[in-house]
């Protein structure tokens, strides 16, 4: 039992899990799932509770139990005391101005990661304003590498999302030479199929393969099917860099998802075995968000914040190149509008990057939630000033096969313009090689470039 | 607002893909005129959301019997808000028709009526021509229907396996999209990833009713043969493999 008194109110709370979740902002899954706090004091009066809860409480209290969920397990059985040992004596309010004294550097934080369970760091994220999340975010760097470097500071990189609507080749390749034009493409070269056909992903997956060989592109490919997928296409002998999965916080939920940490564990191991990636080990890409583990009915009442925490440890052991939250795409029930989907966008990369993931975020909304392109322009902004790894670059934000806005390949020209972010060197190098770089640095418009875009669209032509 | 040049050289990426590819720049931002076809296109969507159902004209489309049920969810603002709701079937609906059935078809308006209008006839009469050998149990039409409606459906009227026709959630340039949920032995209680799924189903611009129907029959004639849907069946279909012959 968890209890605050506030000018003559008392306040209880049954356990950690209702205490969590009654100090989150508001959310409509949390409303949903019957979590949220009863009243804006009472919400308040958790947060009292919370920041005076030593951080060692979330080693013995556990959310989930541990008997019965291997991610609660994975959480315990791998932390790291000694990662935690300069942090063991802080409550959640100490921890939160720990994490914001100027002489906590990047280099502290990246020492204590391994130390950080997600419940601590989910805890502390609903003591922080938006401010907080993206100050504390912006001071740590995580780095991944397979062809290009990613998480550098003063970079941000961009995922090439070329999807189409019947996974048509010569389609998905327009998509790509667009973005190529426009500079993006150094996080991953990474289609949605439109079905599960193992066929046609080993297509898709030739098709980006050859055209990174042809033009001699420093990056990774991805088809983004099931892990079972391209663990066969794998066998098939197609060319895999990286091996793609949704995850989420519980057991439960991932066994909705159709994995768990055993099928992980094989598909990482058959992905690194291939040593398609010169730079660095990370073969894996992760996507996550909020609300996947109530839309499975699997969130033992845990808050929504609260699981995709857990989804990053989930994610953790696999040291994975690209985690990505796809943070506005479940739809209203879980968050409702732009003021909701700007606050999950910047708990998740937060989360993500105290606990050492290479965090992307998918900037994005349906068209049955209450948001629009302004809405997204603001997260992506906020983003960027946070030192967000990648975002996605979708032609004119328009996703064509999954039915949804995200951020396009002139916002992330935008975002690099008004902070002056670069992309990942080795793709930097190559944009710049081929020409497509004018001489301020920037990707230059299609008039400039006859010859790269000659070089590119060539390809095209040619089938 | 500035002209596209007749010899674009990047018009052969516009004819390739109905993405909204080769936009032009102002700056590093979009030039005013795709920016306004954006904001008609979100518009569009929007209003397509709160599109209503006209089951009577599905009714007349759909040939032979067809039951209209109400899901749980009273309105299109609790719909949105609670997809439990949308999940179960309205307290006080009339039994279903429990029978031998092979098959369920439900259709459900999903987050967008206009697909289902659109395109559910066509897809439900080439479904019934690839799938000659089955019996099919009468068409149930679903207002305010998530997917999983159909578990409870399919369950009611004893089918083996049920295929879920709902629109899916509006996109810019397809405010119109149908996918095809199938699940083999529905009950409440199975999970997304007890199904198969084809998605995108229109035309023009996505898969064709009959490229549709094949892949659909495809995957219940394989769900029948291994007795489950979901992430064990793959989808191997070659296309036009289920066109009967003539």
């Amino acid at each position: 039992m968890y209890a605050q008194d506030l000018a003559g109110t008392h306040y209880a709370f049954r356990d950690l899990k209702a205490l969590l979740a009654a100090a989150t902002p508001f959310r409509s899954g949390d409303q949903l799932a019957g979590v949220a706090a009863q009243s804006a004091e009472q919400r308040v009066a958790a947060r009292y509770v919370l920041a005076d809860l030593p951080l060692k409480t979330f080693l013995e209290d556990l959310v989930v139990p541990y008997e019965t969920d291997e991610v609660t397990r994975l959480i315990v059985d791998s932390h790291d005391r000694a990662a935690f040992a300069p942090i063991a004596h802080l409550t959640v309010g100490a921890f939160r101005e720990w994490l914001l004294a100027n002489e906590t550097d990047g280099e502290a934080l990246r020492a204590i990661a391994p130390g950080v369970t997600p419940e601590m760091a989910a805890a502390v994220c609903k003591l922080m304003r938006n401010q907080d999340l993206i100050a504390m975010a912006r001071k740590i760097s995580v780095t991944s590498a397979f062809r290009t470097t990613l998480g550098l500071p003063r970079r941000l990189s961009v995922r090439l999302q070329p999807n189409h609507a019947t996974d048509d080749p010569r389609g998905v390749a327009a998509s790509i030479l667009d973005g190529l034009l426009m500079g993006c493409g150094d996080a991953v070269i990474g289609v949605n199929p439109a079905t599960d056909n193992v066929e046609t992903a080993r297509t898709l997956l030739d098709l980006i393969d050859e055209l990174r060989q042809r033009l001699d592109i420093p990056t990774q490919s991805c088809v983004l099917t099931h892990v079972t997928n391209t663990m066969e296409l794998i066998e098939l002998g197609a060319p895999v860099d990286l091996t793609f999965q949704s995850i989420a916080g519980t057991e439960a939920a991932n066994r909705g998802f159709g994995v768990d940490l055993a099928l992980l564990r094989e598909a990482h191991d058959a992905t690194l075995a291939l040593g398609r990636n010169p730079l660095g080990d990370n073969v894996m890409y992760f996507e996550t968000g909020q609300g996947s583990a109530l839309s499975g009915g699997a969130h033992h009442g845990v808050d929504q914040q609260t699981l995709e925490a857990r989804a990053y440890a989930v994610a953790r052991p696999f040291r994975p190149l690209l985690v990505n939250t796809v943070v506005g795409f479940i739809g209203p029930e879980y968050l409702y509008d732009g003021k909701q989907i700007t606050r999950a966008g910047l708990e998740d990369h937060f989360c993500g990057k105290l606990m050492g993931l290479p965090m992307g975020v998918d900037v994005c909304y349906t068209n049955h939630a209450a948001a629009d392109q302004d809405d997204m322009d603001d997260l992506l902004t906020l983003l960027g000033v946070a030192g967000v790894n990648f975002v996605m670059g979708v032609p004119g934000a328009d996703d064509v096969m999954l039915n949804y806005q995200s951020t396009s390949f002139h916002d992330a020209l935008y975002v690099r313009e008004v902070l002056g972010l670069k992309p990942a060197p080795e793709f930097e190098a190559w944009l710049s090689g081929i020409g497509l770089l004018d001489s301020a640095g920037r990707v230059a418009q299609v008039g400039q470039s006859r010859e790269a875009q000659r070089r590119l669209l060539a390809h095209l032509a040619d089938g | 607002m500035a002209e596209v040049p007749a010899t674009d050289p990047l018009e052969v990426l516009r004819q390739a893909t109905t993405a909204r590819v080769a936009l032009g720049r102002a700056g590093q931002g979009l030039p005013t005129a795709p920016m306004l076809a954006f904001q008609l296109a979100h518009a569009r969507a929007r209003d397509a959301v709160h599109a209503v159902l006209d089951t009577e004209a599905l009714r007349v489309a759909l040939e032979g019997e067809v039951i209209v049920v109400e899901s749980a969810a009273p309105d299109r603002a609790t719909y949105l808000a609670d997809p439990d709701l949308g999940r179960r079937l309205a307290e006080g609906t009339a039994a279903l028709p429990c029978g031998d059935h092979d098959l369920a078809v439900v259709v459900g308006d999903g987050l967008s009526a206009t697909a289902v209008q659109a395109h559910v006839p066509a897809v439900v009469a080439a479904l019934r021509l690839r799938l000659a050998g089955w019996t099919i149990a009468p068409v149930v039409v679903a207002r305010q229907a998530r997917v999983a409606l159909g578990d409870s459906i399919g369950e009611a009227l004893g089918a083996k396996a049920v295929v879920v026709l709902i629109g899916e959630r509006p996109g810019l340039s397809a405010a119109d999209s149908l996918g095809a949920y199938i699940t083999w032995d529905p009950k409440p209680g199975r999970r997304d990833s007890e199904r198969n799924c084809v998605s995108n189903i229109r035309w023009p611009g996505g898969l064709a009713p009959d490229q549709a129907a094949d892949k659909i029959a495809w995957l219940l004639t394989e769900a029948r043969r291994m007795g489950m849907t979901g992430v064990a069946l793959k989808d191997r279909e070659t296309p036009g493999s289920f066109l009967p012959p003539g």
